[in-house]
């Protein structure tokens, strides 16, 4: 038991917060906002330089090994810049693929996808139909729909992958709140999708994988709020004082920080405890979504309420955490849903 | 990172598990899950006592002093059998947790071998004489004074929320020493023997109807000049020091017991059918959320070796735990209903729940309140400026 990062870890860390913060700025990532919503020079140069879109992928297929625990730091740096970034539907899909797909279909995908030549992204669905492996039906809400070139469709007991030039599939990316992600819909028209040969491997790993990443770029969110918001607080002036000197401020930056101690325990106990296959690995994941969601949103939300009239500005990047936050919390699941799901293990399912 | 315990630790907590679990079945049946401070002590001093034969008293002092120099695995381990077994909370734990480790770290070789075999063998019982009716938050107000003459430390004064006083043999005492000093200059740390003409207690009665705190009043109170714990005007240091252990391997323990009142909480839900109600699902999931993260909260901490960063984790996990298990009575209450408010017996004494509810009122309280523990969070953890300091 060492609930601590090793020293690998520990540089990993550092090495793609300082990747992040160099690179992801937030001039970058407003171009980003104003055309489909990624950085296309990032991604390239996280997957070809940095090599870490293969984390969580074996080795043996061309990945980077490592675990839950590197990708949940991976996750946490990127929210921290909310950078524009397909890496949540790229670790689910990669994942996905590499758990239930045939070595034909890791082939084709895969290395692909781990040096960025081609992005994919990972959606449920239960309404879509097949029939003769044809898909019809209607996804709504597909983060970065509009950028995959793949997607990786996972529905109860089945699970498909789907080219996005396929003949009959047709994709409409909406203007969204959160510009960095933003979704779109995809209508099936008898689309050819080839099934990947083991669906309920992939089913196994895509809602932990998701949940991990979506929790830990929510706790990049909450500090980065917290620590831009530290930063304002020091520098203002209002009544002749630093505003931070005022009481009322200190304690509501205090208990952002309480949340965020308590968030990260969240995001890395989840991510160990999938890592070592532990029982408890359910409850985790659960609590980690729930509580690291509603943090960065409480975070986020107080991050503009301190910085005043600047942080209700369009200029000001506290919109972007905010909006991430929101987005974050109704993304896989919101919250209420999460704690239910606890609720039905310590209680037993509703009457 | 790593969670799991290795299979020699998965040995030891089941040696730790096999002698606690026979203690609670057999000759300590009597004291099995008994959740208030105080209730009969003398017979869990002789727990302690047994406790110290079986050199589980202490297992991460050095074995030179009675404990195992168990690793923190180790302790973690044991601190979980032993809430998870029933027994009931250390009448010692002052003793064991603070007096101990302060001893251990400030203390002369002549003072350790003064002190520390009577606390390893739960031979002395020790309280904490810290705050005083004008030093509670401001700790650093003591007034409470301390004079040496003809070799002795005299002491005069007066301290409040001395728990478990009536039943120590020892205090240590943070007195004002250097005449007209102000704030934390001027005090000195002293261990005193309770049991002296010059020392009265007084029980004060909570808004739960016990009384495990008390008033302990000083006149001319004694003790040998080598009771002073480090030098003459270290007092505040080595206070700070001290409640630097409080956050110890302990937390985990005390965890386990919040563990058996939400149970409790749990299965009151489940027989009055507010285990169906959803906003009482929401709650019981997020306490259950709550109480795992302060787990995992807690081994961050005692994980961490790196003590030259402010460790968040430990920072925050007062106000955290404290707040938490408010919330918990509260929710209580709200599973009862008005059943909670009606005692079991003739008296104004409350089982676990309803106790739960009144005591957790302290909870956010002692130790340093919240609204403290934000300053603290907010000064050292995010380095805003310091409250201003009145004059008055």
């Amino acid at each position: 038991m060492h609930f601590a990062f090793t020293e690998e870890q520990a540089m990993i860390a550092e090495t793609v917060k300082q990747f992040f913060t160099e690179n992801a700025t937030s001039l970058r990532t407003r171009a980003a906002m104003a055309t489909d919503g990624i950085d296309r020079a990032l991604w390239a140069s996280f997957c070809a330089e940095l090599g870490l879109a293969g984390i969580g992928i074996a080795e043996e297929l061309g990945g980077a090994g490592l675990g839950m625990v590197e990708l949940a730091i991976v996750a946490e740096a990127a929210g921290g810049q909310v950078a524009a970034l397909p890496l949540l539907g790229h670790a689910m899909a990669a994942r996905a693929i590499a758990a239930g797909g045939s070595a034909a279909q890791q082939g084709d995908w895969l290395s692909k996808l781990l040096s960025g030549e081609a992005i994919a992204v990972c959606e449920g669905s239960h309404s879509l139909t097949c029939t003769d492996g044809k898909l019809s039906g209607t996804m709504d809400c597909v983060p970065h729909g509009g950028i995959a070139d793949l997607f990786v469709i996972v529905a109860p007991g089945q699970a498909w992958l789907v080219r996005a030039d396929a003949p009959g599939l047709s994709v409409t990316s909406h203007v969204t709140m959160d510009q960095t992600r933003p979704l779109a819909t995809l209508q099936f028209d008898g689309v050819a999708a080839d099934a990947l040969a083991d669906p309920a491997a992939a089913l196994a790993v895509v809602p932990q994988t998701g949940w991990i990443v979506t929790a830990a770029e929510a706790l990049g969110v909450a500090q980065a709020s917290l620590d831009l918001t530290v930063g304002y607080a020091k520098e203002r002036v209002q009544f002749g004082r630093a505003i931070g000197s005022f009481q009322a401020y200190k304690h509501r930056l205090a208990d952002m920080m309480i949340e965020i101690e308590q968030a990260r325990s969240a995001v890395y106990w989840a991510a160990c405890a999938v890592d070592e296959g532990a029982e408890e690995a359910a409850i985790a994941l659960h609590s980690a979504k729930s509580f690291a969601a509603d943090t960065a949103f409480m975070c986020a939300g107080n991050m503009i309420q301190l910085h005043g009239g600047i942080g209700f500005t369009w200029e000001h990047d506290a919109h972007l955490y905010f909006k991430r936050a929101r987005a974050l919390q109704s993304m896989l699941g919101h919250g209420d849903w999460h704690r239910e799901q606890v609720a039905t293990m310590i209680l037993g399912a509703a009457a | 990172m790593k969670l799991g315990f290795s299979p020699e630790e998965e040995l030891f907590r089941a040696e730790c598990a096999d002698w606690l679990q026979g203690q609670m079945a057999g000759e300590f049946k009597d004291i099995k899950g008994i959740t208030t401070l105080t209730a009969k002590a003398e017979r869990r001093k002789e727990w302690e006592q047994q406790l110290a034969a079986h050199k589980w008293s202490c297992i991460g002092w050095p074995s030179q002093w009675g404990g195992r120099d168990a690793t923190l695995a180790q302790q973690v381990i044991f601190a979980e059998e032993y809430a998870r077994a029933g027994v009931p909370g250390r009448v010692n734990h002052i003793g064991i947790e603070l007096a101990g480790p302060t001893i251990l770290t400030f203390g002369t070789e002549q003072q350790k071998a003064r002190f520390l075999p009577g606390i390893a063998a739960g031979q002395t019982i020790f309280c904490q004489g810290f705050s005083e009716p004008g030093a509670g938050s401001d700790l650093a107000s003591v007034r409470t004074k301390g004079r040496l003459e003809d070799g002795e430390w005299v002491v005069n004064g007066q301290k409040i929320w001395t728990s478990l006083a009536h039943i120590s043999d020892w205090i240590f005492v943070v007195t004002r020493t250097e005449e007209g000093s102000k704030g934390p200059k001027g005090l000195s740390f002293l261990m005193m023997d309770v049991k002296q003409p010059g020392i009265e207690i007084r029980g004060i009665k909570q808004i739960n109807g016990d009384a495990e705190f008390n008033e302990t009043f000083f006149t001319d109170a004694r003790c040998p000049a080598d009771s002073l714990i480090g030098a003459v005007g270290d007092g505040w240091k080595i206070a700070m020091g001290l409640l630097a252990f409080e956050r110890g391997v302990s937390t985990l323990g005390q965890q386990m017991a919040f563990r058996n009142e939400l149970d409790a909480i749990i299965a009151a839900a489940k027989a009055n059918g507010q285990a169906s109600n959803p906003l009482i699902r929401q709650r019981i999931a997020k306490a259950e959320i709550g109480l795992r993260l302060m787990r995992y909260g807690a081994l961050r901490m005692l994980s961490n070796t790196d003590h030259s960063k402010i460790d968040g984790a430990a920072l925050t996990y007062k106000i955290q735990w404290a707040t938490w298990r408010r919330s918990l009575g509260e929710l209580a209450m709200d599973v009862l209903g008005q059943a909670g408010e009606v005692a079991e017996g003739s008296e104004y004494e409350w089982g676990m729940l309803p106790n739960l509810f009144l005591f957790s009122r302290s909870d956010t309280i002692y130790g340093g309140t919240n609204q403290i523990q934000r300053n603290l969070i907010a000064e050292r953890g995010l380095g805003m400026p310091r409250e201003p300091r009145g004059d008055l």
